[in-house]
């Protein structure tokens, strides 16, 4: 399968999120919770707004999708795979000796994964100073950076947003996929966030919040908004639920970056087929 | 009579010299977190200031942000103080090293030479954190003239570089034109009873201590090591089989800096007696650049006291 703009989104994110499950499982590590979260998010941004070519991932054309979150690759790595940048038979190999599909983003690896991430905080810089390369040559592309909730934290972030607002850099789009769990616990417990709206805002960026992440039309909705932003950097946080998609991963901290059992993992493909009907 | 050049910083070389390589073509952008008077990088934003972004006092975002610059093909130096590159560790390691960016951080105000600062301001781990990046090129230029070629070369050469400048005026050595080649030791000096290896301003000073060492009849080799990384271990090798002895000088800590990758090489190659002259197991403390160098022994004597040290082991 090989996505296009009029991939049916419902039938896509469930395979994806079957690949999903399927990677974590299969390596017995990895992080199936952000993944499923965010795979929403990222579909709608890579099959109706992101330019670039699966088949020429250097393409000096395209807009850079960063994964800020990198511990997210099933997500990543699936969602590349199905647009065609390598053979979904490829997953299989995700966290093994020798291949590409490494635990955490590595740039390059393979074609497509546009920044190296694993230390939370770096890729709204990283995306930054693309944005500011790209206006230094006259680009118009866009810079998409997806970030956690939890990622937040970390100062870094906080410095490349008061850096974005006084460069008046637009094109560049922060998405916060707010799942509301990071790695021991809620993020409420662990460390207050909120209300990031309003400190993306006191920090200079126009923003966009409350969208819920996995109704498709308000995703495309956002990131229309998002795309259009002139004279500033956009962000839109994205309300989500950690695990989506599979009833007991579904806002659970035990799935942030645990492999199921095979109990849980016959169960959630269970879940994920028969949303799709019959498979 | 020839006309002595003017002492001059190294960090002075900086920004003239990116300007110059930029006139002529090269395609150089420069980021900065507030230092860009103390660096010399400010001038290169008074002559392109479309190719010039500071990032304020926010080192970590600095060299994120740096990397993703390079993506789009510039060379991007990414300036600061030696002791705020070392604020950066995880970004350097993983915006810039592991995905092999072009950018080259260019760090001024490097080792306890900062003086009046203190402790604080003096850096005596650089060479240690940014030799410990796969990927880095670690470069420490002895004088203006060898700094404006080690940024010449750092243009010329992709991929991530670290270049420590220093604060001190420090005496011209190489009069007659550099001859700086990245991951080549430059002999300045031969010598057959043991070899000085120094970088940095320790070259000069060792230049000196190899005079006052003649004076006693003792002929010593120096090395400019100006790379740290990767090391000239040829170079090294042949000092230990020719001279048999070999002292370390750097304004460094000992433990951690080119005596210690040094003594690495050479103990699967060549083992000869060595002695090291850097910042001991200690922080530094304020006073005058030289008055520090000298409380830690980092001058002509204490390179002179290495050289008999190490001789007499020899023998």
């Amino acid at each position: 399968m090989v996505v296009s703009e009029s991939t049916d989104l419902g039938a896509l994110t469930r395979r994806l999120r079957r690949h999903i499950v399927t990677m974590v499982y299969d390596a017995k590590s990895g992080h199936i919770g952000g993944s499923m979260s965010a795979i929403d998010i990222m579909s709608v941004l890579y099959t109706r707004f992101l330019r670039h070519h699966p088949d020429d991932p250097a393409w000096a054309g395209r807009d850079r999708f960063i994964m800020s979150k990198g511990h997210c690759t099933p997500a990543q790595y699936a969602l590349l795979a199905e647009c065609g940048y390598f053979p979904v038979e490829e997953l299989s190999t995700f966290r093994r000796r020798g291949g590409r599909l490494q635990g955490h983003s590595v740039l390059g690896k393979p074609g497509g994964v546009e920044n190296s991430a694993g230390a939370l905080g770096m890729g709204l810089s990283f995306g930054l100073g693309i944005r500011l390369g790209m206006r230094l040559r006259g680009m118009e592309n866009k810079v998409v950076v997806l970030m956690g909730d939890g990622e937040q934290d970390e100062g870094q972030v906080w410095e490349a947003a008061m850096a974005a607002a006084h460069h008046e850099v637009d094109g560049l789009i922060a998405l916060i996929d707010r799942n509301g769990i990071q790695n021991d616990d809620f993020t409420v417990n662990t460390m207050r966030s909120e209300p990031l709206d309003e400190k993306y805002r006191a920090f200079g960026w126009d923003v966009r919040a409350g969208v819920d992440g996995h109704d498709f039309a308000a995703i495309e909705d956002a990131l229309r908004w998002a795309y259009s932003v002139r004279g500033k950097p956009a962000c839109v946080i994205f309300n989500t639920t950690k695990g989506k998609g599979v009833s007991f991963m579904e806002n659970n901290p035990n799935f942030h970056g645990a492999p199921p059992s095979d109990e849980q993992y016959a169960q959630a493909m269970a879940e994920l087929a028969e949303l799709e009907g019959a498979r | 009579m020839t006309t002595i050049p003017a002492p001059a910083a190294t960090r002075e070389a900086l920004g003239p010299t990116l300007i110059r390589l930029q006139r002529a073509g090269a395609d150089i952008v420069v980021v900065d977190a507030d230092l860009g008077k103390s660096t010399s990088a400010r001038s290169f934003k008074d002559a392109f200031p479309e190719r010039f972004f500071t990032f304020g006092v926010a080192e970590q975002n600095m060299f994120s942000a740096a990397a993703g610059l390079a993506t789009l093909g510039s060379t991007v130096f990414a300036t600061t103080f030696a002791v705020f590159a070392e604020h950066a560790f995880d970004q350097l390691r993983m915006s810039i090293a592991q995905p092999l960016m072009n950018v080259k951080v260019v760090a001024s105000h490097g080792g306890v030479s900062t003086g009046e600062d203190g402790a604080s301001a003096q850096s005596i781990e650089d060479f240690a954190l940014f030799s410990s990046l796969v990927n880095f090129s670690v470069v420490v230029p002895s004088d203006i003239v060898e700094a404006e070629a080690v940024i010449e070369a750092a243009v010329a050469n992709s991929g991530p570089w670290y270049i420590r400048t220093g604060r001190p005026k420090l005496p011209v050595i190489y009069t007659e034109g550099p001859r700086f080649r990245l991951g080549k030791a430059d002999m300045l000096r031969d010598g057959r009873d043991l070899t000085i290896v120094a970088c940095g301003l320790l070259v000069e000073r060792s230049l000196r201590a190899a005079e006052a060492l003649a004076k006693d009849g003792i002929e010593a080799r120096v090395l400019n090591m100006a790379t740290l990384r990767p090391l000239d271990v040829e170079a090294l090798e042949a000092a230990a089989r020719e001279t048999g002895a070999i002292v370390v000088a750097e304004e460094h800590l000992v433990y951690s800096g080119l005596g210690a990758m040094c003594a690495q090489a050479l103990a699967t190659r060549h083992p000869v007696p060595m002695e090291f002259v850097g910042v001991q197991d200690r922080y530094g403390e304020s006073g005058t650049w030289d008055e520090v160098l000298d409380i830690m022994g980092l001058n002509a004597a204490g390179v002179t006291a290495a050289a008999h040290r190490v001789i007499a082991r020899k023998r």
